[in-house]
């Protein structure tokens, strides 16, 4: 919240000379983090004066309304302005920046001629003034504000630092005057002194009879209410300046006297008010929830629609407001309002937060009840605020109602030393008293070892040692904690899937491929471009995505992936190698529901077995795709694109990576090429996909033809068992070639097994070394090289060639093969 | 044939000048035939040592012999100074401009973010931390209300948080990796020393400073006397390593509800303070959750966005950078080593 050095000063007895240096210290060593100070007047000079409108005329025929205003500024003679607002009239007191001056943005006051006459000076609006963002019009001063032609900036309080600090969730009473006067006291260790310890209704007895009624119907709802009723209020008096100064550095805005006045008080205690027009309410008011009642119109004019337990203030008869986050226009204080009816409640924080939650209402008022606000200040403010009334309004004091009980001061036991343990730092008994007696709590030692502390009604968030700890620490200052490092557990390593993770990105870095993270949202167009069926399609949908287009969680790497090309090609790139390892989501199996579950205790073994089965297993991925060269043209030739077979053969070594035989079969996965897509088995397993993308896919995907993509699912290849190693022969080698003709439809892999099978033994090595195929012919030619080596002997010629006849008949025996000799 | 001690010595200094006077190797080559290679005179001579009688082809063998070894020698040294020659000459138009060697195979890199990882991996392995990870589409109750978050915090709204349709699921998108710690808690028992490093989903719209979709690593220790100042003695390792030896860390009091107390951590680098991250002493409400014994065992927590950590430790200056793509990006740090 914004604050004013101002209004903390009231408080705390803060230095005479604070910089904001000084101040953002402070706030920031109680863990308060201070999000902007500003020097409001640090760029405005005068002369600034209080001036009264002695003469307006109205220059004709232009665009806009231009008025030539005469003004006494108190020098005696009437001065003469040009003004474009028109909020004004003879008689009233104004703001006037004289020539030498200068305004926020460097902006100097000079005469000068315009419209045909000499504006002498200017007449301000506040946010020219920069002490707001009002700009409807000029500012009108309160009559009788000041005197004429003196100092505005003293009167405006222009010259302040205003303070705009962050306040946690925890702690709902420092977004108030009160709770960060009473922070920075305790940071700067300064006396305090509190706003709600005062009596201010102590001159003002009740003197009227039927007062409004209060009565909490649904105590869940609230601890407790209080009413206080007013009669012959002044609506129309002027808001004070010093008040609504105040709340405009606030960072809210000055509205009418009784509205800025609930806001005034809640601003100084932290208690949010809210005034009803009393002659509106049947009878009595009922703090209770909507029930049956659905509709309601907030004072901002919304119809609103209520759930049967959004909490409402009602009458007997209708509901009244939306209870802690916004008033309803029908009981609104309005011109002609007499009587008022000021409520000041301790609602359930939930339920405020429902409320705000549920109608998008995020108020002052509910931003304060939501944080927990302090019960035992709701009738000092109610109090504060009919004061107010009373002297700023001329009203007349009713009478008061109430129900329900301010909740009492709640103690804890706890044993001083567990703090020491707990931080690390041997704490004295002064320091640890001293500071939970600064945050307002009262310490009482029943031995060394057992004290209690009686907890501030304002500090619901301390429960246990450990917020102990914390006020005790950071009161006394985190940097007197010292540092030490502790060890963890001999033998901590990587597992062998993060190794495999490490290992696999390195390789591909290493290769040239690019590691991108990608989002894993995904659009159910780009799934049907790319033809997923099957688990591919089973996304899980988000209820709430980022954009409409892309609702879906990925099924696989490749959506993100080819974004990613997309953009890189977009910006110029020709030869893009790029991939990721992450993680994706197939909603494929039925999942556990789970209930309600506790947090007090753990769940018992059978429940935690169910939570975890209610989260859909989620297989790692490493998925690359390539556009462009894989050897680079250049003075040296021509170089060589990625195709097919370099995406088949990464994906292959991945597996081989990992220990792992692969088999090479051929698929027709989408959006592969049907007649160029590998799938990579292993033990009958596919657990791979590699080869080039559909051309469908790349033309409707703007990429180039040819682009090509392998995919491995790592969490589905297997950890191999230790290698075991094979002797290194070193008696000579014997090759053999072989070629041979197959029908086009067996694939070469098969071909190979089956001279692998046939060769016997004592074949160490065998590969492809040509392959031709003739148009219209429906076979293939095959040539291979084999290798044969004995352990312990040179091979005869003799015992080569049967090797090789063997290799050959199994080769004609399984694959139909013609043998070429 | 007869030979003389005379003939031996013309046909020795004919070969001899014959050698000398060879100027290239193609030269040298048709003297050795003429003069050193098997019809030359010499070898003739040699081979006619068989039709003399012994005592003669003692003596003459002799004189052959010497004859040949200096006519053999001349030519081996004339040829390795040929060849010199030669070899001077060609690798010399053999030379290349080697500025013109480029790199034909385009260039990969691993993402800043796995560099990153990696290094805090090592760095909390070496300490005896194990990596635990976990899933990144999550149970609500491992995600939220197990850590203290209750049903109606803010952090759980549709503004923060990706929920996962039906919602009866109970399914999000983890919103930080503090689940992987609660996972943690409930498998194993004390003492642990876990980080946890993963990707985590918050509903920000993408700008130059966040993102949707960003990484974080957790810090987890759970053990007998574990106290703040271990917290804060961690936490200034961690910093010294990651952005070197002299930077500092501050603790500030804040408040995260599965901490207590709970702070923020900067760290001063390149002469301003960087907001880092959050930390804390783990709440004893998340130890219950967990079964363990807030009496008996206590605990630290940190949190950090690795993003945030990437764009300080290597000025970058625009999120979208880290999520793009972009292989440029990628490429300029290559694969992390140094």
């Amino acid at each position: 919240m914004k604050i004013p050095l101002s209004w903390l000063r009231e408080f705390a007895e803060l230095p005479s000379n604070c910089t904001p240096e000084l101040i953002e210290s402070a706030f920031v060593k109680v863990g308060f983090e201070v999000e902007d100070i500003e020097i409001q007047g640090a760029d405005l000079t005068g002369p600034l004066v209080v001036a009264r409108v002695e003469s307006i005329e109205e220059l004709a025929d232009l665009k806009k309304p231009i008025r030539y205003v005469g003004l006494d500024c108190g020098e005696g003679s009437v001065r003469y302005v040009i003004c474009g607002a028109t909020n004004f009239a003879v008689g009233d007191l104004i703001v006037a920046a004289l020539p030498g001056a200068v305004l926020p943005g460097n902006f100097a006051i000079s005469a000068r001629e315009t419209y045909g006459k000499t504006s002498n000076g200017m007449i301000c609006s506040a946010r020219e003034l920069g002490i707001s963002d009002e700009h409807q019009g000029i500012i009108v001063l309160p009559v009788g504000a000041s005197p004429i032609g003196s100092d505005a900036i003293a009167l405006l309080e222009i010259n302040e630092m205003i303070i705009d600090v962050a306040v946690n969730p925890d702690r709902g009473y420092a977004l108030s005057a009160r709770g960060l006067a009473r922070e920075i006291a305790i940071s700067l260790n300064v006396p305090f002194k509190d706003p709600a310890a005062k009596d201010y209704l102590n001159a003002h007895k009740a003197t009227g009879s039927n007062p409004i009624q209060v009565k909490i119907d649904d105590s869940t709802g609230a601890d407790f209410i209080h009413i206080r009723t007013v009669d012959s209020v002044n609506v129309a008096a002027p808001t004070p300046l010093w008040m609504s100064r105040r709340i405009e550095k606030c960072g809210m805005r000055s509205i009418s006297l009784a509205v800025d006045i609930t806001n005034y008080v809640m601003l100084e205690l932290g208690q949010p008010l809210h005034a009803f027009d009393a002659d509106k309410i049947s009878e009595a008011l009922h703090v209770q929830r909507a029930g049956t009642k659905k509709d309601f119109i907030t004072l901002d004019g919304v119809k609103r629609t209520l759930t049967p337990d959004s909490l409402m203030i009602a009458d007997d008869k209708k509901l009244l407001a939306l209870a802690g986050t916004m008033g309803g226009l029908e009981s609104e204080v309005t011109g002609s309002t007499q009587r008022i009816a000021l409520e000041a409640a301790h609602f359930d924080p939930i339920s405020v937060a429902k409320n705000s939650r549920a109608h998008k209402l995020s108020s002052e008022a509910s931003r304060r009840l939501e944080r927990n606000v302090d019960p035992a200040v709701a009738s000092v403010a109610s109090a504060r605020a009919t004061a107010l009334l009373i002297e700023l309004a001329g009203a007349t004091y009713i009478g008061e109602s109430s129900d329900g009980l301010v909740p009492a001061r709640r103690t804890i036991d706890f044993e001083p030393q567990a703090i020491s343990r707990l931080i690390g730092y041997e704490y004295s008994s002064e320091q640890i008293s001293g500071a939970l007696t600064a945050i307002g709590g009262e310490v009482a030692t029943t031995s060394a070892s057992r004290w209690t502390l009686s907890v501030p009604t304002w500090r619901p968030d301390l429960e246990v040692i450990s917020d102990l700890a914390e006020e005790v620490a950071r009161v006394n200052g985190f940097d007197l904690i010292p540092s030490r490092l502790p060890v963890g557990r001999a033998g901590a390593t990587l597992t062998p899937m993060q190794q495999r993770k490490r290992g696999i990105g390195q390789m591909l870095a290493n290769l040239g491929f690019s590691e991108v993270y990608n989002y894993p949202f995904v659009s159910p167009e780009m799934v049907k471009t790319l033809g997923f069926v099957g688990p591919r399609a089973a996304s899980f949908r988000i209820a709430n995505p980022m954009s409409d287009e892309a609702p879906l969680l990925r099924t696989h790497l490749l959506p993100g992936l080819l974004q990613a090309l997309q953009r890189n090609l977009s910006r110029g790139a020709k030869d893009v190698a790029i991939f990721e390892i992450g993680t994706v989501f197939r909603d494929v199996s039925a999942l556990a529901k789970v209930g309600v579950i506790p947090t007090a205790t753990r769940p018992d073994d059978a429940l935690i077995k169910k939570i975890y089965a209610s989260v859909p297993a989620q297989p790692l991925f490493v998925v690359g795709v390539v556009s462009g060269s894989l050897d680079r043209k250049g003075w040296w030739g021509k170089g060589r694109n990625y195709d097919w077979s370099d995406a088949v053969s990464i994906a292959e070594r991945i597996v081989l990576e990992t220990g792992n035989r692969a088999t090479i079969v051929q698929s027709d996965l989408a959006p592969w090429h049907p007649g160029r897509c590998a799938e990579i088995q292993i033990d009958g397993k596919a657990v791979a996909h590699a080869g080039e993308l559909h051309p469908r896919v790349l033309e409707e995907l703007n990429l180039p033809p040819r682009s090509v993509a392998f995919g491995v699912i790592l969490s589905e290849l297997p950890f191999a068992p230790t290698t075991t190693s094979n002797p290194v022969l070193t008696m000579p080698a014997a090759i053999q070639d072989i070629s041979l003709f197959v029908d086009s439809s067996v694939p070469s892999a098969v071909v190979e097994a089956a001279l692998r099978a046939g060769a016997g033994d004592l074949l160490e090595s065998i590969s492809l070394f040509d392959r031709y195929e003739q148009a219209g012919d429906a076979r293939v030619s095959l040539a291979f090289t084999m290798t044969f080596r004995a352990p312990d002997r040179t091979l005869t010629a003799d015992e080569v060639s049967e090797f090789r006849l063997a290799a050959a008949a199994k080769a004609v025996e399984a694959c139909g093969a013609i043998i070429r000799d | 044939m007869s030979l003389s001690s005379k003939d031996i010595d013309g046909v020795t200094a004919a070969a001899l000048e014959a050698i000398a006077g060879a100027a290239d190797l193609d030269s040298l080559k048709e003297v050795r035939i003429a003069h050193v290679g098997d019809k030359s005179p010499i070898a003739r001579a040699n081979q006619s040592l068989a039709s003399l009688d012994p005592s003669a082809r003692a003596e003459f063998g002799k004189v052959i012999g010497k004859a040949k070894g200096s006519i053999t020698s001349a030519f081996e040294s004339r040829q390795r100074v040929l060849e010199e020659e030669r070899d001077a000459r060609v690798l010399v138009e053999e030379r290349v401009d080697v500025s013109i060697a480029a790199k034909r195979t385009p260039s990969g890199g691993l993402h800043p973010l796995t560099i990153l990882t990696n290094e805090i991996c090592d760095l909390f392995t070496g300490l005896g931390y194990r990596v635990a990870e976990g899933p990144e589409l999550e149970a609500e109750w491992l995600n939220f209300d197990s850590l203290n978050i209750p049903a109606d915090h803010p952090a759980r709204t549709m503004q923060d948080t990706f929920f996962i349709e039906p919602l009866d699921s109970h399914l999000v998108l983890r919103t930080h990796t503090s689940p992987v710690q609660m996972r943690t808690m409930l498998e194993e028992k004390p003492p642990i020393y876990v980080i946890c490093p993963g990707r985590t989903y918050r509903a920000d719209e993408l700008d130059a400073t966040h993102t949707p979709v960003f990484s974080q690593v957790e810090g987890l220790v759970v053990d007998r006397g574990i106290t703040m100042a271990d917290l804060k003695g961690t936490l200034d390792h961690f910093a010294r390593s990651i952005f070197g030896a002299d930077v500092k860390t501050r603790l500030r009091p804040s408040f995260f509800p599965f901490t207590e107390p709970s702070a923020e951590v900067d760290f001063f680098f390149n002469g301003r303070w960087v907001e880092w991250g959050g930390c804390g002493m783990v709440n004893p409400k998340v130890l219950r959750a967990a079964g363990i014994d807030p009496e008996e065992f206590s605990g630290f927590a940190f949190g950090m966005g690795l993003e945030r950590t990437l764009m300080v430790k290597h000025g970058i200056t625009d999120m979208h950078d880290i999520v793009e793509g972009d292989i440029r990006f990628t490429q300029n740090f290559g694969s992390g080593l140094r």
